[in-house]
C-alpha cells in the first residue's frame, strides 16, 4: 500500500498561539485512519489546513497528496482532487429536499436551468449506495440526524470523493445509527475510499480504524496500528492525556438514602402532533446520594421526559405527579421547578444552556440572581466571589471569570453550566448527556463533580447515550424505549447486553 | 494547574493602556466621535453650535428621541424592535390635544391618562409579541399604521392647539433660579445660580461614585481601566457637565425636559446595569431558550419591555406636543427611525443581548448634533438624510469590524 496523503511537519500559528507544531500525518491509500486527541489538541485545525480552509502559505510544512506536492488555496481546490470534509455540525439546508442538498453548488443543470430528471436519478443512485431508503424529494428536516449524516456522505460521493474526512460523525447518533454509519465506512473502504475519522469514542475507533494517530497539544504523539487485538483503549487514552488513567470513572462510596424525588404516572403528548404520546406512564424515583441513569436509544423520549418534568419545558397535555422530599412539588413552570429543588443541565449547552456572548460570571449566576442581589440590585462583588469560587472549586480553565463563555472549550463550557446549576442549590440534578463532545480529561473531572454532589446528599438523574458511562457511574439504571420506562437494573445487575435486551424485547 | 494563577496575574498587570483601549475602542470611540462631530460643527458654524441658546435648543429638540431611545434600547436588547413609536407619539399628542382643548380637561388628568394610554398600547402590542410569538416587526408595523390612522381620526385632519401654559412648560419651561445669591457671589449679571450649582454637584457626584466603584472593584480583584483613562474620562465628563450647565445658566437655566431626561437616563442606566431585572433582559436577548430554562419568565419580560416602551413613547408624545404647542396629524412621523438609529449607533446589536443606555443616549446626541449643526450651516434636508444614513451605516460597520478583529 502506498500513502495517499502525507502531511509533513505542519506548523500553524495563530496570534499568540501555536496551534500545530510540526505535525506529521500519513494516511495510506484505502485505509480508515482515526485521528484522536483531547478537545483543543489541534485535530480540527489540522483538517482545516488539509482542506484549504487555511490556504497554502498561511502554515509551514508540506502536504503531499497522491504523490504530488499540494498547495490548496481554498476548499474548492481540495474538493476538486477528492478531499471532502464532513463537519460535526452538518452543512445541510433543512428546508430543501435531499436531492437539492446533494447538488448544492454542483447543480445538475443546463444553461442555468436545473435538470430535475437527472438530479433525481443520480440522487436515487447515491442514496442506494449509502443505504438510505428515502425519497429524493424528502425535506432534510424531516429525517433524523443519522440519516442526515448519510445524506452528507452521499453528497461527498457525488463529488467523486477519494479521501473522506469525518469530524465526530457519531457524536449525535444513537448506537444503531452509529453502527450503520460505521458499516457504511467499511463498505466504502472496500470500494477504495480512504477515510480519516475524528472521534472521541474509542470503542468505535478500535472497531473500525486500521491505524490511529494521536495528537496532543498540537503535536503528533504516536501513530498506532489498530488491526488485531494488541491495541487497547487504555493505550490510546494514555497517549491522549499524557498520563496513565488508572480508571475512567473515579471511585465513590455508594450510600443511597431516602427517596428524594419521585415521579408518578407521567404522561406527555407531542407539542405539534397532538395525537402522539411521547411519554407513557413513566414512574421513577431518585434517592439522596444516588446516581440514577436513564438509558435508551436516541428518540426514546429521555430528553422529553426530563424537560417535561422541568417546568413543562416540553410537550402538551402533561399529567402526572412529582414529589420532592416526600411532598407534592409544583413543577408547572421552570422558576417553580427550581424553587422546588430541581435543576436540569441540558444536552445542548450552546443553544439551551449558555448565553455565549456573556461572561462566565454572568452565566453562573443566571439561574439564581436573587442570591447575589439585595432588593433587586445585583452586587457585582458578590457575583465575582461566587464565580471565582466555582472557577477554583471545579477547575474551569480560564484566566478569569470575565471571559466570554463562547471562547471556552466544550469541557469548560460544560463546567460553567454545571456551576450555574450548583449555584441554584438544587436537591435533584437532571443531567442530560453531561459529557457529550468533551474530552477524556474533562469527562473524568465531571464524573468527579457528580460524585461529590451525591456525597453531599443530592440526587442525580443522568441521561446518557454512552452505556459504559452509565454503567461506570450509576447506582441504578432505568431503561427507556419509545416513551416508556421498560426496565430497571441495579448497578450489580446492569450490563450493556442486559440494557440492550430490554430495549429490543420491549 | 498550579501555573494558572501566575499567568492570570501577568495578564492583569501586563495589560497596557493601549491594549485596554483596543478592547474598549467601541465605548470610547463613540464618545470621541461625538466630541469630534461637535468640534467640527463648532468650527463650521463659527461658534453658533455651543452658544447657550443653541445648547438649550439641542436639549429641547432631542429630548423626546432620547427618552424613547431608553425604552428602545431595552426592546432591542431583548431581541425585538418597535416601529410604532413615531405613530404613538403622534397619537398621544393628538389625544392630549383633544382632552385639553376640546374637552377642557386639566393637565393633571390629561397627563396620567395619556401615559396610561401609552402603557395600554405597549401592552396590546407586547401581548401578541410575547405570548403569541408574532414577530415584533410585524406587530409594531401594524401598530405604526393603526396609530397613525387613529391620530388622523382624532384630529379630523386638523391641527389642534394651543395648549395651556402649564402644559407647554413640560417642554419649554425652565427651572427657576432658587439660588439667586450665587450670581451675586460671582458678580455675574445674567446667570442662573441653580443651574451652575446643579452642574457642579452632579460632576462631583460622578467623580465620587467613579472612585468608589473603582476602589470596590480593586478590592475584589476585578480588572478595571488604567488610572490614566479613569482620570481622563472623568475630567472629560465632569468638565463637559460643568461647561454645559454654565452655558445653560447664562441663558435661561435648566430646561424642565433636561431634568426629566437626565433622571430617566440615570434610572434606566441603573436598572440595566445593576438590577436583576436588567440582567434578565440581557440574558433574554442573548439566548432566549437558555434564559427560559434558567427560570426566567421570558414571555412576561418581553411583554414588560413593550409596556415600558409604550409608556415612554407616550411621554415623548406629550413633550413633543408641548414643544410645538399644537398637535398635528404629522407629528412623530419617522421618529421611530431616529430612535432606532440612535440605539444602533450607540452600539446595540440587532440580534439582541448587547447594548448600553449610555451608548443609546450618546448615539442620540450624535444624531442630534448632526441635525442641528447641518441645519445651522444651511445644508439641505436632502444631503442631511444622506449623511445621517451613512453615519448609521459607518457606526454599524465599525462595530462588526471590531468584533471580527477581536475574535
Amino acid at each position: 500500500m502506498k500513502p495517499l496523503l502525507e502531511m509533513r511537519s505542519i506548523t500553524k500559528t495563530f496570534p499568540g498561539v501555536k496551534a500545530l507544531n510540526a505535525v506529521n500525518l500519513t494516511v495510506m491509500e484505502g485505509e480508515i485512519h482515526a485521528l484522536v486527541g483531547e478537545n483543543g489538541a489541534g485535530k480540527s485545525t489540522l483538517m482545516k489546513v488539509l482542506s484549504g480552509v487555511y490556504p497554502s502559505g498561511s502554515y509551514e510544512g508540506e502536504i503531499h497528496y497522491d504523490g504530488q506536492l499540494a498547495a490548496f488555496s481554498g476548499i474548492r481546490e481540495s474538493e476538486a482532487v477528492g478531499i471532502i470534509i464532513i463537519h460535526q455540525e452538518l452543512a445541510l439546508v433543512p428546508l430543501l429536499s435531499i436531492a437539492e442538498n446533494l447538488f448544492i453548488g454542483n447543480e445538475r443543470a443546463r444553461n442555468g436551468v436545473v435538470d430535475w430528471h437527472e438530479t433525481f436519478q443520480r440522487t436515487e443512485a447515491l442514496l442506494k449506495k449509502v443505504g438510505l431508503s428515502e425519497a429524493p424529494g424528502t425535506l432534510v428536516d424531516r429525517i433524523g440526524v443519522g440519516k442526515q449524516q448519510l445524506v452528507e456522505i452521499a453528497k461527498a460521493l457525488s463529488k467523486d470523493v477519494r479521501l473522506l474526512i469525518l469530524d465526530e460523525p457519531t457524536s449525535a447518533l444513537s448506537e444503531k445509527d452509529s453502527q450503520a454509519l460505521l458499516d457504511l465506512l467499511t463498505e466504502l473502504k472496500a470500494q477504495g475510499v480512504t477515510s480519516i475519522i475524528i472521534s472521541h469514542k474509542l470503542n468505535e475507533v478500535r472497531s473500525i480504524a486500521d491505524r490511529v494517530t494521536v495528537i496532543r497539544d498540537g503535536s503528533t504523539i504516536s501513530t498506532l496500528d489498530a488491526r488485531g487485538e494488541a491495541l487497547t483503549e487504555d493505550q490510546i487514552i494514555r497517549d491522549m492525556v499524557g498520563r496513565d488513567m488508572a480508571q475512567r470513572f473515579p471511585a465513590r462510596d455508594s450510600k443511597p438514602g431516602d427517596i428524594l424525588m419521585e415521579v408518578r404516572d407521567w404522561n406527555v403528548w407531542h407539542p405539534e402532533h397532538t395525537e402522539r404520546q411521547v411519554i407513557r406512564n413513566a414512574c421513577l424515583n431518585v434517592r439522596a446520594g444516588e446516581v440514577v441513569g436513564i438509558a435508551g436509544l436516541m428518540g426514546s423520549g429521555r430528553t422529553e421526559l426530563a424537560m417535561s418534568i422541568f417546568g413543562r419545558s416540553y410537550g402538551r397535555r402533561i399529567s402526572g405527579e412529582v414529589f420532592i422530599g416526600g411532598a407534592p412539588a409544583d413543577v408547572s413552570t421552570v422558576d417553580r421547578s427550581i424553587a422546588a429543588g430541581l435543576a436540569y443541565v441540558t444536552e445542548d449547552r450552546k443553544h439551551l444552556g449558555l448565553v455565549l456572548d456573556d461572561t462566565i460570571q454572568r452565566n453562573i449566576t443566571l439561574a439564581n440572581l436573587p442570591e447575589v442581589a439585595s432588593m433587586g440590585v445585583i452586587s457585582e462583588a458578590r457575583e465575582v466571589r461566587v464565580a471565582e469560587g466555582f472557577r477554583k472549586a471545579i477547575n474551569i480553565r480560564t484566566p478569569g471569570v470575565f471571559q466570554k463563555v463562547g471562547n471556552l472549550s466544550g469541557g469548560n463550557q460544560q463546567k460553567v453550566v454545571l456551576s450555574k446549576w450548583l449555584f441554584a442549590d438544587p436537591k435533584v440534578l437532571i443531567l442530560d448527556e453531561p459529557t457529550r463532545g468533551i474530552d477524556v480529561g474533562a469527562k473524568y473531572e465531571i464524573y468527579g463533580i457528580i460524585n461529590k454532589l451525591v456525597a453531599d446528599g443530592k440526587g442525580v438523574l443522568m441521561i446518557s447515550s454512552e452505556l459504559p458511562e452509565l454503567l461506570g457511574m450509576c447506582d441504578r439504571i432505568y431503561v427507556m424505549n419509545e416513551g416508556a420506562l421498560v426496565g430497571e437494573l441495579t448497578a450489580a445487575e446492569a450490563s450493556q447486553e442486559r440494557i440492550m435486551s430490554f430495549i429490543v424485547r420491549s | 494547574m498550579a501555573s494558572e494563577p501566575a499567568a492570570h496575574q501577568d495578564a492583569r498587570q501586563g495589560r497596557s493602556a493601549g491594549q485596554y483601549l483596543a478592547n474598549h475602542l467601541r465605548d470610547y470611540g463613540m464618545v470621541l466621535a461625538l466630541i469630534a462631530i461637535m468640534a467640527f460643527f463648532q468650527v463650521m458654524t463659527d461658534g453658533t453650535l455651543l452658544r447657550p441658546v443653541n445648547i438649550t435648543n439641542l436639549f429641547l429638540q432631542n429630548s423626546y428621541i432620547i427618552i424613547m431611545a431608553l425604552g428602545m434600547l431595552l426592546v432591542i436588547v431583548a431581541g425585538h424592535i418597535d416601529l410604532s413609536v413615531g405613530s404613538v407619539v403622534g397619537f398621544v399628542g393628538a389625544l392630549a390635544a383633544v382632552m385639553m382643548v376640546n374637552w377642557d380637561w386639566s393637565i393633571y388628568l390629561t397627563i396620567p391618562c395619556c401615559l396610561m394610554v401609552g402603557i395600554l398600547i405597549g401592552a396590546a402590542q407586547g401581548y401578541w409579541i410575547a405570548y403569541w410569538r408574532i414577530p415584533s416587526f410585524i406587530v409594531t408595523l401594524a401598530g405604526m399604521l393603526v396609530f397613525r390612522g387613529a391620530s388622523l381620526w382624532l384630529l379630523a385632519g386638523q391641527s389642534v392647539g394651543p395648549f395651556p401654559r402649564q402644559f407647554q412648560a413640560l417642554s419649554t419651561g425652565f427651572i427657576p433660579d432658587v439660588l439667586p445669591f450665587v450670581k451675586t457671589m460671582f458678580g455675574v449679571e445674567r446667570m442662573n445660580g441653580f443651574a451652575v450649582v446643579t452642574g457642579l454637584v452632579i460632576a462631583g457626584l460622578i467623580v465620587w461614585m467613579g472612585l468608589r466603584s473603582r476602589a470596590r472593584n480593586q478590592a475584589y480583584g476585578m480588572v478595571g481601566e488604567p488610572m490614566s483613562f479613569f482620570i481622563l474620562r472623568n475630567l472629560l465628563v465632569s468638565g463637559a457637565i460643568v461647561f454645559v450647565s454654565y452655558k445653560l445658566a447664562t441663558f435661561r437655566g435648566l430646561p424642565n425636559v433636561l431634568i426629566t431626561m437626565g433622571v430617566l437616563t440615570i434610572i434606566y442606566a441603573f436598572v440595566t446595569e445593576s438590577t436583576v431585572l436588567g440582567r434578565r433582559i440581557y440574558a433574554l436577548g442573548g439566548n432566549e431558550k437558555a434564559a427560559k430554562l434558567s427560570g426566567i419568565r421570558t414571555e412576561r419580560l418581553t411583554f414588560l419591555t413593550f409596556v415600558n416602551m409604550g409608556m415612554l413613547a407616550a411621554l415623548a408624545g406629550l413633550i413633543f406636543a408641548a414643544r410645538l404647542n399644537t398637535a398635528t396629524p404629522k407629528a412623530g412621523v419617522s421618529f421611530e427611525l431616529d430612535v432606532i438609529a440612535a440605539v444602533f449607533i450607540g452600539g446595540a446589536s440587532m440580534s439582541g443581548g448587547v447594548g448600553k443606555i449610555v451608548g443609546a443616549v450618546v448615539g442620540a446626541f450624535i444624531m442630534g448634533v448632526m441635525n442641528n449643526g447641518m441645519s445651522i450651516m444651511g445644508i439641505g434636508i436632502d444631503y442631511q438624510q444622506v449623511i445621517k444614513g451613512l453615519v448609521l451605516l459607518a457606526a454599524v460597520i465599525f462595530d462588526v469590524y471590531n468584533k471580527n478583529k477581536q475574535s
